[in-house]
């Protein structure tokens, strides 16, 4: 699957985007970012706080409880600020 | 009618309006410009990233939102991306509508709607040369959200 990644997110990490293949039993956003935490300093920078991450599942704003399913590509990325 | 669009380019304001409400039905126009400030001259630019695709569909699925909302006979929203200089515009919204009060509503339900939900960030770029930090999201772009929940 596909992530990408926005804004100070992309840059404490070091990527724009890549192709992960999650381990078994992760099944919900949650499950995601718990485990990216633990995938390098610069993962564990970027979710230092998961709650404020924003997450959208195949460009759908979605909520840390909701189940990943079988989206092509999930989005992490700080609270908007546009306008 | 919906008409979004996410663009590098300047948005022609005065084009963008005048192309509202010339067909007789509509009573109303009201347009919004948001402009980038130069921060008491601390800002060199402001520089927007956004989500390609998602920008567009967020920006489309607010004012189809707006157009159940209200009676608007013509809805407008462009909002652009890349460096954009103080005194430079950053979005423009417009509403069409047969009496003001929908046009005016729906104007300003699509701008709260559109800071919180279409996918853009904002960096500062700073007169001395460095690239200040990203724009922290604001709880009162929230509140302004969330009191139309209330309505």
């Amino acid at each position: 699957m596909k992530l990408v990644y926005f804004a100070w997110i992309r840059e404490r990490i070091g990527l724009a985007e890549e192709e992960v293949a999650l381990p078994a039993g992760i099944v919900t956003v949650a499950d995601l970012l718990h485990w990216l935490k633990g995938r390098g300093p610069g993962y564990e920078a970027a979710l230092q706080a998961p709650e404020i991450v924003r997450v959208a599942l195949d460009q759908e704003h979605c909520h840390h409880s909701d189940p990943i399913g079988q989206a092509h590509e999930i989005a992490l990325f700080p609270p908007m600020t546009g306008g | 009618m919906i008409a979004v669009g996410v663009q590098a380019e300047r948005i022609d304001i005065g084009a963008q309006a005048e192309a509202l409400g010339r067909d007789g039905k509509a009573g109303a126009v009201v347009t919004f410009s948001g402009y980038c400030r130069d921060e008491d001259g601390r800002l060199e630019a402001l520089e927007l990233e956004h989500y390609p695709g998602m920008a567009e569909r967020e920006i489309e699925a607010v004012c189809r939102e707006a157009e159940a909302r209200w009676p608007l006979m013509e809805v407008r929203a462009i909002h652009r991306f890349g460096k954009v200089l103080p005194g430079e515009e950053i979005v423009f919204v417009a509403c069409a509508a047969r009496h003001r009060g929908a046009a005016f509503e729906g104007a300003a339900f699509i701008m709260d709607f559109m800071k919180t939900r279409a996918p853009f960030w904002k960096r500062e770029h700073l007169k001395d040369g460095t690239v200040g930090g990203w724009v922290a999201a604001k709880d009162t772009d929230d509140h302004a959200a969330d009191r139309w929940h209330r309505l």
